[in-house]
């Protein structure tokens, strides 16, 4: 494939503030007090075991998810305001799934351009002209008429990259983009993020790609039973692990199938 | 003597074959085909029925349905998102609804809008009026099932991602959910607009004029005549099928293009 090199669009990037942020299903609280600071331009990865409640934080920030108190202020929106306009917030705030979640009965062209038209009004000539440089950035501009159904998981992630792009985000998050993928496509997605990380963008992106996460992340979260064990620079965290937890974890991932 | 599966197969399929074949001797051999000819296929008969089959029955047949699918597919959508709405109310009324009108035979329904309801407010309802509510009214309850079961088949992930992309509540039904969930029931309400076509012939319990005959009632007032046997009934049974295998056809077609866009 070929990601062409030229720069990613004006990127207004801005950061995001979480103080003491809890969320509970019923009498399951799976976020007990979190902390956490993003500043604009930072690539922040959390990671640690499934159900710590990394997905859930992310998830919180756009308000996907209805955290029950605390605070989040994000891309200058005070989101856990009862006042927030929600959808004004969500166009700062591009959002990438493991599941894709590309519009199947739209062209990959219009799956980008959709939301251009239907939110930001802007008319069809220059959504089309914004969605087909953000496909170019992601290396599938020659795939705008095709159908998602068409693409491999790999592509069809990258556009969902450049259909968030295209309302352009001051702040992106990554809800384990590759987990979904096969190991062979995985390598084009993180190239693309990593582009855009470098570019400046802000990120937050839940990932088990320690690789990734140690060579792009300015920061790494380890998240686990809904706190924040340790955090701090990637190669520390990742490198030279303090917490207990953190070393446990990070065994298991990086030797899978032998005895901790 | 031991057959194998294959063996055993072949010979109960030869079987059924060999009944099927039996029958149809003799049916053929014992019907009595002069009579079948002058009383179900007289080509007089055939012949008296046009044009006004075509011009009043057959058209009138297609306005009808028409109106009240329009009619079912609006109240349809509107219950189908009433029904899986957070609102407590919403879903009470709906389910309501949908109980009362998809448990009544559609017949009571037309009797309702034909007398009951122009009794009961003193008014006088066009007869199109009258079949558009009585049919709209009686399919929407089942179109609102259909569709419901269909919006809650979109992945919730299609719903998130469009409300991440900053769509409102309202934009991403109409922009992404609803249009994917048409996709889904198609099928389902292919065979709801021809149990529609087919339903229309209830209102042959209204007191028409022969302006507003449909193929059924015009059917039966020309069977009236002893002279025409049963011809003109399967004159107009033969229309229904005009209407409904192409409807078929289309939906299949339909069906198989979006197939074809998936691979």
């Amino acid at each position: 494939m070929s990601i062409t090199s030229s720069p990613v669009g004006e990127i207004h990037a801005e950061g995001c503030t979480i103080t003491d942020l809890h969320k509970s299903y019923g009498s399951v609280e799976v976020l007990k007090g979190i902390n956490l600071k993003v500043e604009p331009g930072q690539v922040v990865c959390l990671i640690g075991p499934s159900g710590s409640g990394k997905s859930t934080l992310l998830r919180c920030v756009n308000l996907l998810e209805q955290p029950n108190s605390g605070t989040i202020t994000v891309a200058g929106y005070k989101a856990t305001d009862p006042d927030v306009e929600v959808n004004r917030l969500r166009r700062h705030v591009g959002m990438v799934f493991q599941s894709f979640n590309l519009f199947p009965h739209l062209t990959v062209v219009d799956n980008c351009t959709i939301s251009q038209r239907r939110v930001l009004k802007r008319d069809t000539a220059a959504a089309q002209k914004i969605a087909l440089d953000r496909l170019d950035q992601v290396g599938l501009a020659s795939f705008a008429d095709r159908y998602p159904d068409q693409l491999s998981g790999g592509q069809q992630q990258r556009v969902a990259i450049a259909r968030a792009l295209s309302m352009d985000p001051s702040l992106m998050l990554f809800d384990e983009p590759t987990s979904a993928l096969d190991p062979e496509t995985v390598g084009d997605v993180l190239q693309v993020m990593r582009k855009l990380a470098e570019a400046g963008m802000t990120m937050v992106v839940v990932t088990h790609e320690m690789e990734f996460a140690r060579q792009v992340a300015d920061r790494v979260v380890f998240m686990d039973g809904g706190v924040v064990v340790e955090e701090g620079p990637a190669k520390d965290v990742i490198g030279n692990p303090q917490e207990q937890r953190t070393k446990d974890f990070l065994f298991r991932v990086l030797h899978p199938g032998q005895p901790s | 003597m031991a057959l194998s599966v294959r063996q055993r197969q072949r010979t109960s399929q030869g079987i059924q074959y060999g009944i099927l074949i039996v029958a149809v001797l003799v049916a053929v051999i014992f019907a009595d085909w002069k009579t079948i000819y002058l009383k179900f296929f007289n080509p007089d008969v055939i012949a008296a029925q046009f044009p006004e089959i075509i011009t009043t029955a057959l058209f009138n047949t297609i306005i009808y349905t028409a109106l009240g699918f329009v009619l079912a597919l609006s109240l349809g959508i509107l219950l189908a998102l009433m029904k899986i709405s957070s609102v407590a109310p919403y879903r009470w009324i709906a389910t309501g609804y949908i109980e009362l009108f998809r448990g009544l035979p559609a017949l009571i329904v037309f009797l309702a809008f034909g007398y009951a309801v122009p009794y009961a407010f003193g008014i006088r309802m066009d007869t199109y009026v009258t079949v558009m509510l009585a049919l709209g009214i009686v399919e929407s309850a089942y179109i609102a099932e259909t569709l419901r079961a269909g919006l809650q088949a979109v992945p919730k992930g299609q719903f998130e991602a469009a409300r991440s992309l900053g769509m409102s509540h309202s934009r991403a039904m109409i922009t992404i959910v609803i249009p994917q969930a048409f996709r889904i029931i198609l099928p389902p309400l292919t065979n709801e607009i021809i149990l529609m076509t087919k339903d229309s012939s209830l209102i042959y319990i209204l007191g028409l004029t022969a302006a507003q005959y449909e193929l059924t009632k015009f059917g039966r007032e020309a069977i009236s005549n002893p002279e025409a046997g049963l011809t003109p009934l399967v004159v107009a049974g033969v229309c229904y099928l005009i209407i409904t295998i192409p409807l078929g056809m289309l939906a299949r077609r339909f069906e198989s293009r979006t197939a074809k866009i998936k691979k």
